[in-house]
């Protein structure tokens, strides 16, 4: 019994103790970007990496979703003569929800998961110690041009998905199914509000951008300089970025949709 | 062994522990100007964490830690990292940078802290690959070059900046027969050629003692030995022995503490 106690209070301490690592850590990497002012090569050569490769993953995805979506709104929408307005129900399901949380999923598996054990091989190789030791700043040459990038990349992706997700309606439910492709998008046109669909969505994946940028590097940073501890790194990255993203849209979903 | 100004690093009373394990009970210890100093001991007793300590990417729990005058302990960051620019070191692994080809690993520093011209940092790299014997390699990536190489291409990068002092940790581990000779070779060349300080980590006896002016004994948490390298044969020290020798039993048992034996082997 005073052994469970005792754990709960290690347990405790040391998730205060990580917590406050981690608040110190966006501390750093914050005060590291303005010098990134300096050497934006640094951000586009992580641009590329975290960016232009999850370019594939996202665009396939998001062509899929969007034709999932498609199928199923004809479907349900045919039985009350309203295929018309599918535009509508594609663009906002996108746009809204699926665009930012799906592409913020996929992109913490796959950029989010890669900067995790980037920067946590670096660790346990010693490279992050060698650079302090050659009196560079692993914060600012490692970490926060890889934030910076990761923080960038998350909304254009979020973009990129719902934009190809709108084609993939289109291809199901009017190339397919045979909706009128005028209503399609002029219904799309009229019901998506640019401020309260469109920049809402852009909000929450700026948001979700942030997140995943700060939880990967940190957990890359964090690990435990092993090939365990960066295995563990990469997989806590990975699940607490999902539960995240997903706690924070149902949050942001209530402020801006919910009239709370 | 000399005055004060002749030390470049003048380690005094230090005490260190990890969590409730004491690593450093009071250790003394001074590192002379130009020579080589090795410090050597088995493995776990520290060796890496008193380089960290040097270089200030840990702090002491007691003591002084001072590198040419200036107090480790004492110094803000930016102090540290102007301390760090003066002193190369060479990590276990070598520690190069993966995404970058050997040159530009040598070229990083030279990059990061001055604001030469390309032709000047090529003729830079391009002299200081020359002196590891490794021009050639220059194109090569981290994940083609052997364990040596790798060193090698670490050590002209660690004297890139043209540093006053070199740590090395455990530069021999793990290498062949030939890999160790040129290391061990480079390291006393450099040291000489360039006027360094070299201070050596490592537990292969006779390498270190090959290439070292001086050399500290550490075991459990204290300075065993110290001194000329050549005096080390004849130490009196039992333990001393038994670690040059590389002898199983001795002052450091063969067997873990453990109960009696056949008390243990006899129970229900």
């Amino acid at each position: 019994m005073t052994g469970a106690i005792q754990q709960l209070g290690i347990d405790t301490l040391n998730s205060l103790a990580r917590l406050g690592r981690r608040a110190q850590f966006l501390l750093q990497t914050l005060s590291g970007i303005g010098s990134l002012l300096w050497r934006p090569g640094l951000v586009v050569a992580q641009l590329e990496s975290v960016g232009v490769r999850s370019l594939v993953i996202i665009v396939v995805s998001g062509l899929f979703v969007g034709m999932v979506l498609g199928l199923q709104g004809y479907n349900t929408l045919v039985d009350f003569g309203a295929e018309e307005s599918l535009g509508v129900v594609v663009a906002l399901s996108l746009v809204r929800e699926l665009g930012p949380v799906v592409a913020a999923l996929l992109f913490a598996g796959r950029a989010g998961s890669a900067l995790a054990a980037e920067i946590g091989l670096m660790k346990a190789t010693e490279q992050l110690d060698g650079m302090a030791m050659m009196a560079v700043d692993p914060v600012k040459r490692v970490i926060a041009p890889r934030f910076l990038a990761a923080f960038i990349a998350m909304p254009l992706l979020a973009a990129v998905f719902s934009a190809v997700g709108v084609l993939g309606g289109y291809v199901v439910g009017v190339e397919w199914l045979g909706v009128d492709g005028g209503a399609y998008w002029s219904q799309m046109q009229g019901k998506v509000d640019l401020y309260e669909d469109v920049y809402n969505g852009v909000i929450k994946s700026i948001v979700f951008g942030f997140a995943i940028a700060w939880l990967a590097t940190f957990e890359g940073y964090d690990a435990q300089p092993t090939a365990e501890g960066v295995a563990k790194a990469t997989t806590r990255t990975v699940v607490q970025s999902a539960l995240v993203v997903l706690m924070l849209d149902f949050i942001l979903t209530a402020l801006m949709f919910g009239e709370i | 062994m000399t005055s004060t100004d002749d030390n470049l690093i003048e380690i005094r009373e230090l005490r260190f522990a990890h969590g409730p394990r004491v690593i450093f009970d009071g250790i003394d210890l001074s590192v002379p100007r130009g020579k080589v100093t090795a410090i050597m001991g088995p493995s776990g007793t520290g060796k890496t964490t008193l380089l960290r300590l040097i270089g200030g990417q840990i702090a002491p729990d007691a003591g002084a830690i001072k590198v040419d005058g200036l107090d480790v302990t004492g110094l803000d960051n930016k102090g540290l990292y102007a301390l760090r620019r003066r002193i190369g070191m060479l990590f276990q692994g070598g520690a190069l940078l993966t995404d970058l080809n050997v040159y530009e690993n040598v070229a990083f520093p030279l990059r990061e802290h001055t604001d030469l011209n390309e032709s000047l940092i090529r003729a830079l790299v391009l002299i200081k690959l020359q002196s590891v014997g490794l021009r050639g390699a220059q194109m090569l990536m981290p994940s083609e070059l052997s364990g040596g190489m790798a060193r090698r291409v670490a050590l002209a990068r660690a004297i890139a900046l043209d540093p006053m002092m070199v740590m090395y940790d455990e530069p021999f581990a793990g290498q062949d027969p030939i890999s160790m000779g040129v290391l061990v070779k480079l390291i006393r060349e450099l040291n000489d050629a360039l006027g360094l300080t070299s201070i050596i980590v490592s537990h292969d006896v006779a390498e270190a003692l090959a290439i070292a002016d001086y050399v500290y004994m550490i075991s459990n948490g204290r300075v065993v030995q110290g001194g000329p390298a050549n005096e080390l044969a004849d130490s009196s020290s039992e333990w001393v022995r038994q670690f040059m020798g590389g002898l199983s039993d001795g002052p450091v048992p063969f067997h873990y503490p453990a109960r009696d034996y056949a008390e243990e082997l006899l129970e229900r």
